[in-house]
Parts: C-alpha cells; sequence; structure tokens
C-alpha cells in the first residue's frame, strides 16, 4: 500500500519534469536552475561511484569481520566486538557526517590523499588537490556506515551453515582456515550476494552522511578526489531552495530515480535471501 | 603394488611437510581478521572520541535553557529544538508502535503460513530499506505540498512510516519465539484465540516487544533526512503542531554548514545529544533483551 501510494505520489509530482525532458533527464549533466535545465546523469553517477567504492571496501572487511566473530574469536570476545559492530550501526548518519566533515576530511586532505597523490598520482584516479571532501571520503564513509549491515547479514548466514559438516571437517584435521575458505565460505556464498546488495541499498540511498562530504558539485571527474554529488544528497541540499515547479518537479524525479533503483535492489536481495533461507531448510 | 605405496609415502611426506606451512597460513589469516575488526571497533571509538571532545565544549547552561540567537551572535542555546526532537519523536512513536505491533501480532499470529501474510512480510522487509529521504519526499508530495507549510504533523507521520516496517519485523520476531505449547494449552482452556494472543502470547514476549519499540526510537531519533522535507526548522518556540519546528537533526545539518564558529560547537553539542540517547537507547534495549535470554 504505502510502497504504491509512494510511487504514484513521486510519479504525479515529477509529471512536469518528465514531460519536459524525457529520457534525456537521465543522460544529461546539465544541471542549472537559473535557465531551467536539468539532467540527473552527474547525480546518478555519484551515486554509482560513492556506493562502488563503499562497496569494494566494505564487502571484504565485512565478510572478514564475520568470519572472525563466528569461526575464530572466542565467544566472549565475538559477542563484544559484534555488540561494537552493531553500535556503528545504530550511529545516526548526522553524526557520521559531522565527524566526516569536521575530522575525517582534513585527515584524508592531510595524509592520505598527499599519499596516494604522490604513490598512484599517474592514475587519473588520483589526480587532482588534496581537498579532504570529495568522492573518495563520501565512500570511506559510506563504507564504514555499510559494514555493520553486511557483517552482521553474513555472520547469520554463517551461522546456518550445519555444525556437523563443519565438524567433519575439522575432523579429518584441517585448520581453522582451511574449514573457513572449503567449507563455511562455499555454503555461505549466497547468503554473502545477498548481504552485499542489503548493504549496496543501503549505501545508495544514505542522504546525509554524503551530502556532508561529498562536495556537492554538479559534475562529473574522473578522479576520486574532486567533488560530486550523488541523488540524496542534491535532494537535502536543494529541495528546500526549489522555487521555481520546473525545479521542484525535477528533484522530485530525481527522487523516483533513487526510489525505483533501491527498490530493484531491496526487492532482489530479499528475494535471493528468502530462496536461500528455503534451500538451506530443506 | 610397490609404485603405489611409494606415492602414498610420497603423499604422506607433502602432507607432514605442509601441515607446519598450514598452521602458518592459518595462524596469518587469524591476525589478520583480528586486525580488521578492531579496525571497526577503532572507528567507533574514534568517532565517540571526537564527538565527545567537541561536543561537550558546547555545553554550558545556556545551552540548556535558551532559544538560538541569530547568525553571528554569541551564546544562546538549543533548547527549543531539544523540545521538538523529543516531542516529534514521541508522536511519531505514539502513532508508529500499535501499528507495527497489531501487524506484526496479524503476521505471526493469525496470518500465519497465508499467502497474504507472506505476501505483507515480503513488503515491509522492502519498506524496511527504502532510503529515509525518499519517505521524506513523500510525504512533502502529500501533506506539505497541498497544506502548503512544513508542520510537525508531516514530519510526525513520516517518522512513523520509518519506524512501521521496523516494529513490524521485530514484532513478529519476537512473537515468534513465544513456544506453540503455551498457546496451545491457552487455547484447550478453551480460551478465543484473541485472548490467548493478549493474555498469554503478549505477556511472555513483552520485554522483547518493549526492545522493539526502543530500538525503533532509537532509529527514528536520529533521522534528518525526511525531516528536512517535512518538518524543517525555526529559531522559535512552537506554537502549533501546524508550522515548522525545531529539532535537533536539522539544527545540526543547518548549523554545521554554516561559517559561524559558534554555530559549529553547537552542532557539535546537540550531535552529542543525539548520540548520546540514540546508543543509551541502544545498549540499554540489548541488555534488556540479553538479560531475558539468561532467565529464561
Amino acid at each position: 500500500m504505502i510502497i504504491l501510494g509512494i510511487l504514484w505520489e513521486l510519479f504525479r509530482n515529477s509529471k512536469l519534469s518528465l514531460a519536459k525532458f524525457g529520457l534525456g533527464f537521465l543522460t544529461s549533466s546539465q544541471w542549472n536552475p537559473v535557465t531551467e535545465q536539468f539532467g540527473a546523469l552527474s547525480g546518478i553517477f555519484g551515486t554509482g561511484m560513492s556506493t562502488l567504492i563503499a562497496m569494494i571496501l566494505a564487502v571484504p572487511v565485512g565478510l572478514v569481520i564475520a568470519l572472525f566473530l563466528v569461526e575464530l574469536a572466542p565467544p566472549k570476545l565475538s559477542s563484544f566486538f559484534g555488540g561494537a559492530i552493531e553500535l556503528l550501526a545504530a550511529v545516526p548518519s548526522i553524526i557520521y557526517g559531522m565527524w566526516g566533515l569536521f575530522v575525517f576530511a582534513p585527515f584524508m586532505a592531510t595524509y592520505i590523499q598527499p599519499f596516494l597523490g604522490k604513490t598512484l598520482g599517474f592514475l587519473p584516479l588520483f589526480k587532482g588537490p588534496p581537498m579532504g571532501i570529495g568522492m573518495l571520503t563520501a565512500g570511506i564513509i559510506l563504507a564504514l556506515m555499510i559494514l555493520p549491515y553486511i557483517s552482521s547479514v553474513t555472520r547469520d548466514v554463517f551461522r546456518m551453515v550445519p555444525p556437523v559438516v563443519k565438524e567433519a571437517a575439522y575432523g579429518v584435521g584441517a585448520t581453522n582456515w582451511e574449514v573457513t575458505n572449503g567449507v563455511t565460505m562455499r555454503y555461505a556464498l549466497k547468503g554473502i550476494v545477498g548481504a552485499g546488495f542489503l548493504g549496496l541499498g543501503r549505501a545508495l540511498g544514505e542522504t546525509m552522511a554524503v551530502t556532508f562530504v561529498i562536495g556537492n558539485s554538479h559534475r562529473i571527474s574522473a578522479s576520486l578526489f574532486a567533488s560530486g554529488n550523488s541523488i540524496a544528497s542534491t535532494l537535502a541540499n536543494e529541495f528546500t531552495e526549489a522555487s521555481e515547479p520546473m525545479y521542484l518537479s525535477s528533484l522530485i524525479e530525481l527522487g523516483l530515480v533513487l526510489f525505483l533503483v533501491t527498490m530493484v535492489f531491496q526487492v532482489a536481495a530479499q528475494v535471493w535471501l528468502w530462496s536461500i533461507k528455503k534451500k538451506l531448510a530443506v | 603394488m610397490v609404485v603405489e605405496y611409494q606415492k602414498e609415502i610420497g603423499g604422506m611426506m607433502i602432507l607432514i611437510k605442509s601441515l607446519k606451512f598450514r598452521h602458518i597460513k592459518n595462524n596469518i589469516v587469524k591476525v589478520i581478521s583480528t586486525l580488521t575488526a578492531s579496525v571497526g571497533l577503532f572507528f567507533l571509538c574514534w568517532i565517540l572520541y571526537e564527538v565527545l571532545k567537541r561536543g561537550i565544549g558546547a555545553y554550558n547552561w545556556a545551552f540548556f535553557t535558551q532559544l538560538p540567537t541569530p547568525p553571528g551572535i554569541m551564546g544562546g542555546g538549543l533548547v527549543n529544538a531539544m523540545v521538538g526532537t523529543v516531542l516529534i519523536t514521541l508522536l511519531a512513536t505514539c502513532v508508529g508502535t500499535p501499528l507495527g505491533i497489531l501487524s506484526g501480532v496479524y503476521l505471526s499470529e493469525f496470518g500465519k503460513g497465508t499467502r497474504i501474510a507472506s505476501a505483507i512480510r515480503f513488503i515491509n522487509n522492502v519498506l524496511v530499506g527504502i532510503p529515509s529521504i525518499i519517505i521524506g519526499m513523500f510525504i512533502y508530495t502529500l501533506m506539505v505540498a497541498p497544506m502548503k507549510s512544513f508542520s510537525a504533523w508531516a514530519g510526525m507521520v513520516a517518522l512513523a512510516i520509518i519506524m512501521l516496517p521496523v516494529m513490524v519485523r521485530t514484532t513478529e520476531d519476537m512473537l515468534n519465539m513465544v513456544p506453540d505449547a503455551l498457546r496451545e494449552s491457552g487455547l484447550a482452556l478453551g480460551a478465543p484465540k484473541w485472548k490467548v494472543t493478549v493474555g498469554v502470547v503478549f505477556r511472555a514476549a513483552r520485554s522483547g516487544i518493549l526492545t522493539g519499540v526502543l530500538l525503533a526510537v532509537a532509529r527514528i531519533s536520529g533521522e534528518t533526512a525526511p525531516l528536512l522535507f517535512t518538518v524543517l526548522n525555526s529559531p522559535y518556540w512552537m506554537k502549533s503542531l501546524k508550522e515548522p519546528v525545531a529539532n535537533l537533526t536539522v539544527t545540526i545539518f543547518n548549523y554545521a554548514m554554516s561559517p559561524y564558529r559558534d554555530w559549529i560547537t553547537k552542532a557539535w553539542g546537540a550531535s552529542l545529544l543525539i548520540m548520546m540517547a540514540v546508543l543509551g537507547l541502544a545498549v540499554f534495549s540489548r541488555l534488556l533483551l540479553r538479560n531475558k535470554g539468561t532467565s529464561n
């Protein structure tokens, strides 16, 4: 009910810009409130890019943390670390934003980015002045934010691996790592993919933290140091300023795009996880 | 025969030789994974530390008792925003909790195994993952635009919608943990289904549901994006629920983006308040759940 309602409302309110720009909305990187030229490309690019960085960082780390919690750590340590990681999920996104803007961005600008620029500066990815804010910083903070989701879902999937199988492997003399690599991982691979999808959905729609650190400029740049914008950050920044109906309607269409994309990922993740649960239960 | 025997010996040798190597590999993996988990912990501590350090500095008597000052003027406080946040969160909880619990009860007690129930469960799970900013936008087009004013009501509805799926899910999980034998014995005594649900199942799952409420409140009290579209912000005391109302999270956003040092300090102060509230709720509810786990 609510989902249909959201879809309909967003669609209705973005009719104006839909009618004017058509499919070109998705492929134009123009964004000019004065001349009323709007295109979503830079937002889509920024959302995709920052999410990609986040996923590259968060999936392996989340995976390793889940492995640590389930297979390697003694129970007491495991519950302590598990609780701490879950607290990381409870921290509101605006706190991440504050921390990102005032603490982490300067840290990036003085230490990490000059270092990357020096060592990997020949790649277009790491060119440009180290400003601190920008795509890379946004991606790292997003990674931090989705990490708890990925590791807790992965942990649940690992726990669903039947102990008999693991014990059998230990019984023939396999080490911890061999059991993990050869048995648990193989069993849980599909679940890990599902966890990744869930994290992806989170990262795509994350607003406040990204708004704080991404720099908010409507352009597409190859460098990870450059500022950019994401769909959600554009919405948060400009929505209250939008006075022209055309402007407003374009923003709402941006929201519609974001909504549809996250919906697709969420539904895919749900169906995927559900089918695994069914299989493991049998 | 001899060849096969030699092969076997050779295999054993490789195995023994590699045993050391395997253990080394195993230990390397252990070290790496411990380090990785520590990285997560490290970032948590770093964030907590910075917010605490910078937030404490903002606290004085005025911060908790006075209204905000105009831009550039020192002093003042955020008392209106604190009241506003608490009020909106409370209102949203009042709306979202009963609805969420009822839906959870339906899923676990009455609609169990039916097609409608699994469809609702599916949609509910998808709804959990919908970005909160989209919910805010939805309420904007639905309530703010027609009424031509940002209002506390709109914010309340938005937060209630965000809270709803969380409540539904935890309620269902908690009710599912109640053993069927309890239900059956209630039914065997001749009690109607609703009476069993209210008198037996609820009582057994009480603390679990309370935990769910706390977690949901923790989630919405830190929300910013949906409030930006619905409640907005205001430097004054609120007069009615039909107008923009001051709240902490949007204040943080506005203040942090401002060039005034004093405001940025205030934003840290507000961040610390929100963080303490949210983490406090999260830790408290987890302790509640753990106590229950050990007593049973």
